[in-house]
């Protein structure tokens, strides 16, 4: 089935893309969730008539994908999960919506396109901004960084684990449909009768196979968590750089920049 | 069903983060009474294999269509609704990461949509009281067990989905995100959520089924008949009372009439009815300088007014002049992607 090896390949490419070295992989774990977090919750308050007042928030992930050299492309591939639902919810708007908001000569824009369009942007920037953190943090610093913020020690050991382990399941899957598939050539999909042996099979075997990683780890000195001997070092310029964002944020949020520099050409 | 931040207001994002939050603290001090350490890896495998069995494609004979896998009522009849719950949260918290399947924002909200109503609702509402009753008795335990499993895994898996459906609805409207009128986006998620838990409840219980006849000491409370703490009525009956005070109380909430004492107090003229008290709504009761100063305490604190940032309703953001600031900063922004461009490729040539 297309969608596992889809699933591989783009968790792949996500390590890879993480393993780099530009001034924004280099940056301190802790400061990027900071600003990608503080990010997210200023770009959805904006009102959902504030067209021009998000519009400035634009320049973030701009920014960023630049000075970082993670293809945009990539990022937009991977709106197609999440774009579908936000636009549906955001269709109905110009339908139901007819307060007339902007007048251009003689067309009129009604409030309901003009929600539609920022719903659509808050759905893009935001998610551009997630992309943007997990492409420039690898995942063991991602964890160290949840642990600096107390997040519980079985989560993160979880999550860590859980990311290891996809990769393997994947894999097995793959092959176990790929073997399916060549013994049931007009079948699309599972068939009905096969939905329990295919998955049951497996997950017997993955429990047995826990159990033997478990020893592995005991045996190898794993007690209740791991230690994360190479998360980078806080610098200042992490914290200047955190702050110096936040802050950024804040005042984009409070004055509409965009009307400002317009009304420096229109009088 | 995963939630975009674009969905979600940050009050309300907020609210489901502290309540997912509360719920994994819950979690992981139940769990370490028990050693969690040993189960991790357990956990950890599990959480993969349902991740990569969501992968994959479930058709449905003769109506060519197919359903999918969510895995909540499975993974907390295997590793317990506490384990279930904590393994649901990393297969969310890894989809939203590296899939971009639902916003770093809205994974608190996907988790208590997606996780808590399948581990903890699916199990301790469902599941463990039909597994523990003595429903089915006179047709043998395997086979009494066998239709259980089944009964249990649908009736789950479609009260937990519609449970989660009507979350999505309620905390969209709360946002107000949408201009679509409550009870039409409750007609159009209900139905269809409807049809994909009862095909989840089907593959699930496939899998269990098949399970129970391999190996079934992994399954939870199976051959522990009459063990159970509440009849299986009774937990029905607790079921439709939650559903129904949660339904209706938020529905209420959802409403744009005034709750019932503001309609005693001012009415409701201007939509045609009474107009009772006929109070001023900016103006009205008595004042005093203590009211005064609370008041402007209120002001100045509330952070989050009506849940918006203040002053969001500027109307500065649909002039001609804002629409030409945007444009200004949209051409900045191409400017900055040539620019890396030239850079990048510049550097590319001095390393050849």
């Amino acid at each position: 089935m297309d969608k596992l090896t889809k699933a591989r390949s783009e968790l792949r490419e996500m390590d890879a893309l993480a393993a780099g070295n530009s001034p924004v992989h280099l940056l301190y774990p802790l400061s990027k969730l900071a600003v990608t977090v503080a990010y997210i919750v200023f770009v959805v308050s904006y009102s959902k008539y504030d067209f021009s007042g998000l519009m400035i928030m634009v320049l973030y992930p701009v920014l960023m994908f630049q000075a970082s050299g993670i293809p945009v492309s990539l990022c937009f591939y991977r709106l197609r999960l999440v774009l579908p639902l936000v636009c549906a919810v955001g269709l109905v708007n110009p339908i139901l919506d007819h307060t007339p908001l902007i007048q251009l000569g003689s067309l009129v824009i009604t409030g309901g396109w003009v929600s539609m369009v920022t719903l659509m942007m808050k759905g893009t920037f935001s998610l551009m901004a997630s992309f943007l953190l997990i492409a420039t943090t690898p995942i063991d610093s991602l964890c160290a960084a949840l642990r600096k913020l107390y997040a519980p020690g079985i989560l993160v050991t979880l999550l860590l684990l859980t990311y290891r382990y996809i990769g393997v399941m994947l894999e097995q899957v793959s092959v176990m449909t790929e073997a399916y598939r060549l013994r049931a050539p007009g079948q699309k999909g599972l068939h009905i009768s096969a939905w329990g042996s295919f998955l049951g099979q497996l997950l017997l075997r993955s429990m047995d196979r826990a159990e033997e990683l478990y020893s592995s780890m005991v045996l190898r000195g794993f007690r209740s968590e791991f230690h994360y001997a190479q998360a980078p070092p806080c610098r200042a310029s992490a914290v200047v750089f955190a702050a110096g964002c936040i802050g950024l944020f804040f005042l984009a949020r409070m004055v509409n920049i965009p009307a400002l520099l317009g009304s420096l050409i229109v009088r | 069903m995963h939630m975009a931040d674009a969905l979600l207001a940050p009050a309300v994002a907020a609210t489901m983060y502290a309540a997912s939050a509360v719920t994994v603290g819950a979690s992981v001090k139940t769990l370490k009474k028990d050693e969690t350490t040993a189960k991790l890896p357990t956990m950890a495998v599990t959480s993969a294999l349902v991740f990569a069995g969501q992968m994959i494609n479930y058709t449905i004979p003769g109506t060519g269509s197919s359903g999918h896998l969510c895995g909540g009522v499975m993974l907390s009849a295997l590793l317990g609704p506490q384990a279930g719950f904590l393994s649901m949260v990393v297969i969310l918290a890894i989809q939203c990461l590296f899939f971009a399947d639902g916003g770093l924002l809205a994974l608190g909200a996907n988790c208590w949509n997606m996780a808590f109503y399948g581990c903890f609702v699916g199990y301790y509402l469902l599941w463990r009281p039909i597994m523990t009753s003595r429903l089915f008795g006179g047709l043998g335990t395997k086979a009494a067990t066998r239709i259980k499993i089944v009964l249990s895994s649908v009736l789950g898996c479609v009260i937990t989905l519609q449970l989660g459906a009507f979350s999505v609805v309620l905390e969209t409207t709360a946002s107000g995100i949408t201009e679509l009128p409550f009870g039409a986006f409750v007609g159009i998620m209900q139905p269809i959520h409807l049809a994909i838990g009862l095909v989840e409840g089907l593959i699930t219980s496939a899998v269990l089924v098949f399970v129970y006849e391999a190996r079934p000491e992994l399954l939870r409370d199976v051959n522990t008949a009459g063990a159970a703490r509440y009849s299986l009525k009774t937990t029905l009956v607790i079921l439709a009372v939650v559903v129904a005070v949660v339904g209706g109380g938020l529905s209420l909430a959802a409403s744009g009439n005034p709750d019932g004492l503001e309609w005693s107090m001012f009415g409701n003229g201007e939509s045609g009815y009474s107009e009772n008290m006929g109070l001023d709504e900016e103006d009205y009761g008595i004042s005093s300088g203590a009211a005064e100063l609370a008041g402007s305490i209120q002001e100045k604190t509330a952070f989050l007014p009506d849940y918006a940032f203040a002053g969001s309703d500027s109307s500065l953001g649909t002039t001609v002049s804002g629409l030409l600031g945007s444009a200004i900063v949209a051409g900045a922004a191409v400017l900055v992607c040539m620019a890396g461009g030239f850079f990048r490729r510049k550097k590319a040539d001095a390393k050849a």
